[in-house]
């Protein structure tokens, strides 16, 4: 657990970096440091491990001043990923991945068991890449040693600095998930600066929006969003902060069932007379075992038929994670304007439609306005 | 006259060795002094906050640069004999060189030192290492090929200058060549004057496969591609 009281940064030539910051980021928790440039939010960071010293207030990693830490073995029980990776090109990757176990002085053989378990760890092929120097390993790659070198030492506490900055945004898409993943497994407790609020809102648990050396609204993202505390914190997240909202979303929060599921074997004059009598205009069709086909419109039935005949398969379908943004894209694409949700053995496990999304966008602006956003500090 | 030389050479073998290994002696004393004692200036003067000092030592080795050999060895016997050293032959040349290399190897530590990644000596240091850790590990490694492009450069350039040393009498290739002005023997100058030349580019030829050798291999990579 980390806590700052009061804490405060005046740089000597008078600059007012951060103003009496209060946070506390409980232990295993993913609180991102958010806001636009200059905001203190680095500077907050980097006062953890005493990169950046203190000029006023207090900081406690889980009860103890880290004032009465020695100031090496302080950083060595924290890990620290920076924007430009800053690998050492002349270490091997396991070397670099190896720096605090080394600084720690463990065994040689336990440093490189220990980059091999990590390489694999963020993805990466141990046995091909354990020998190789970070001069020969796309940016992507670089990344995740970087990330694998700040859980060296495997320390209960990370600080990154947007590890994920660097890269294009597909790969940085992917491996924010995949950090993510990570994350799920190892539940270390991380201070994250950004300045992406979408990166913000899709890696922490709590979001500390901070301007101008002040935080402004530490809350959960969904919160963030749906309550902004000022003008400033309602710009900041965006005009489409609704939108942002489905981010936070999974198709298989929101699915519903299919309002009729016809199977491939059953009679086609029966199946219009269900559809005329709900007045429906087009039906999702599976297999006897539930795997998806595709849809069917009533008009196309007709007693000569059959209905595999009639099949129109699907151009798009998503899976029960699928965030809903990504789904409403998707529902573009597709005739119906619906999105067939599929498990991973293609069975058709739910719907999810503009009017259901619509639902989950009215019920998000109306929190908004009931729940005006209470204190969250 | 290049027939004569070339008699020359073939006649006395003997002395050529010599003088080429006294010449040597004297590159390989002088430039190992000027070698710890500018990595070690070019250390200090690259650490945070000196950047004032580093300049001014940077300025002064260059202005040594500019003395006159023959001047800078007058200069010297002057002091040297002051504390009752010997102020001719072997000691006054080498500190003249040791003089001369310390320019390219100080430069070129300070500068290799100074161009460090930033981002590097930040992760290093968010991950705990101390700054002599940090010197250690990162900077000197990295640091390493352009100090030795330094040393190199120092040391071809003293192969020269070290020529004129026989003036006072210190000995090595200088010799022949002003034996030869003094005789009107021009075959001599140019027996000098060519193993001088070859010498260099030898000695260049080595310390250039010395520079790549201590180039990390990471690094090497990188400027591979």
């Amino acid at each position: 657990m980390i806590r700052l009281e009061h804490v405060g940064k005046t740089f000597s030539d008078g600059t007012e970096a951060v103003k009496d910051l209060n946070l506390e980021i409980k232990e295993g928790e993913f609180c991102v440091l958010l806001g636009p440039s200059g905001c203190g939010k680095t500077t907050t960071m980097k006062m953890i491990n005493r990169l950046i010293s203190l000029t006023a207030g207090k900081i406690y990693i889980d009860g103890v001043d880290i004032y009465k830490l020695d100031q090496n073995q302080l950083r060595r029980g924290i890990g620290y990923a920076i924007q430009n990776i800053g690998l050492f090109p002349h270490l091997t990757v396991w070397q670099n991945i190896a720096t605090v176990p080394m600084l720690k002085k463990w065994p040689k053989a336990k440093q490189r068991a220990r980059a091999e378990e990590l390489l694999e760890l963020v993805g990466m092929d141990s046995g091909t890449f354990i020998d190789r120097y970070p001069s020969e390993l796309s940016g992507g790659q670089q990344q995740r040693v970087g990330v694998a070198r700040c859980l060296g030492a495997d320390p209960p506490i990370l600080l990154m600095d947007e590890p994920f900055g660097a890269i294009d945004p597909i790969t940085r898409n992917k491996l924010q998930e995949e950090f993510l993943k990570i994350q799920a497994k190892i539940k270390k407790t991380i201070a994250f600066v950004t300045h992406d609020i979408n990166e913000a809102i899709k890696m922490g648990d709590r979001i500390a929006l901070m301007r101008e050396g002040e935080l402004v609204q530490f809350s959960d993202p969904s919160t963030l969003l749906s309550s902004p505390k000022d003008e400033f914190v309602r710009n900041f997240v965006g005009a489409d902060r609704v939108l942002k909202g489905l981010r936070l979303l999974k198709a298989k929060d929101v699915m519903k069932e299919p309002p009729l599921t016809v199977k491939v074997g059953e009679d086609p004059m029966q199946v219009k007379a269900r559809m005329e009598k709900d007045n429906l205009q087009w039906s999702m069709l599976t297999e006897d075992g539930g795997r998806f086909l595709g849809w069917i419109t009533r008009d196309d039935l007709h007693e000569s038929k059959r209905i595999s005949g009639i099949i129109t398969p699907p151009s798009v379908t998503a899976s029960p994670d699928t965030p809903l943004n990504e789904a409403l894209s998707l529902m573009f694409n597709s005739a119906i304007g619906t999105l067939a949700i599929l498990d991973d053995e293609e069975r058709l496990v739910g719907v999810v439609s503009f009017q259901i999304i619509r639902d989950v966008l009215g019920q998000q602006a109306g929190e908004a306005q009931t729940e005006p956003c209470g204190e969250e500090q | 006259m290049w027939n004569q030389a070339w008699n020359y050479v073939l006649n006395h073998p003997d002395k050529i060795l010599d003088w080429t290994l006294q010449h040597l002696y004297i590159i390989l004393v002088a430039n190992t002094s000027a070698a710890i004692l500018g990595v070690l200036i070019g250390i200090y003067i690259s650490g945070k906050g000196r950047e004032r000092i580093a300049d001014t030592v940077i300025y002064f080795a260059s202005i040594m640069m500019t003395v006159p050999s023959l001047a800078l060895y007058g200069i010297l016997m002057g002091i040297l004999s002051a504390l009752t050293l010997p102020s001719i032959g072997f000691l006054p040349v080498v500190i003249a060189l040791t003089l001369y290399g310390l320019l390219p190897i100080i430069r070129n530590t300070y500068t290799a030192i100074r161009e460090v990644d930033p981002a590097m000596i930040e992760a290093g240091r968010g991950m705990g290492m101390s700054e002599i850790q940090i010197l250690i590990k990162i900077k000197l490694p990295l640091a390493v090929p352009v100090i030795m492009a330094g040393l190199r450069q120092a040391v071809v350039m003293n192969i020269g200058i070290a020529a004129i040393g026989a003036y006072i009498g210190a000995g090595g290739l200088g010799q022949p060549i002003f034996r030869g002005i003094a005789n009107y023997r021009t075959d001599l100058i140019l027996v000098g004057a060519v193993f001088v030349s070859l010498l260099a580019i030898v000695i260049d030829f080595l310390m250039g496969g010395l520079e790549w050798l201590t180039t990390p291999k990471g690094v090497r990579i990188r400027r591979k591609r």
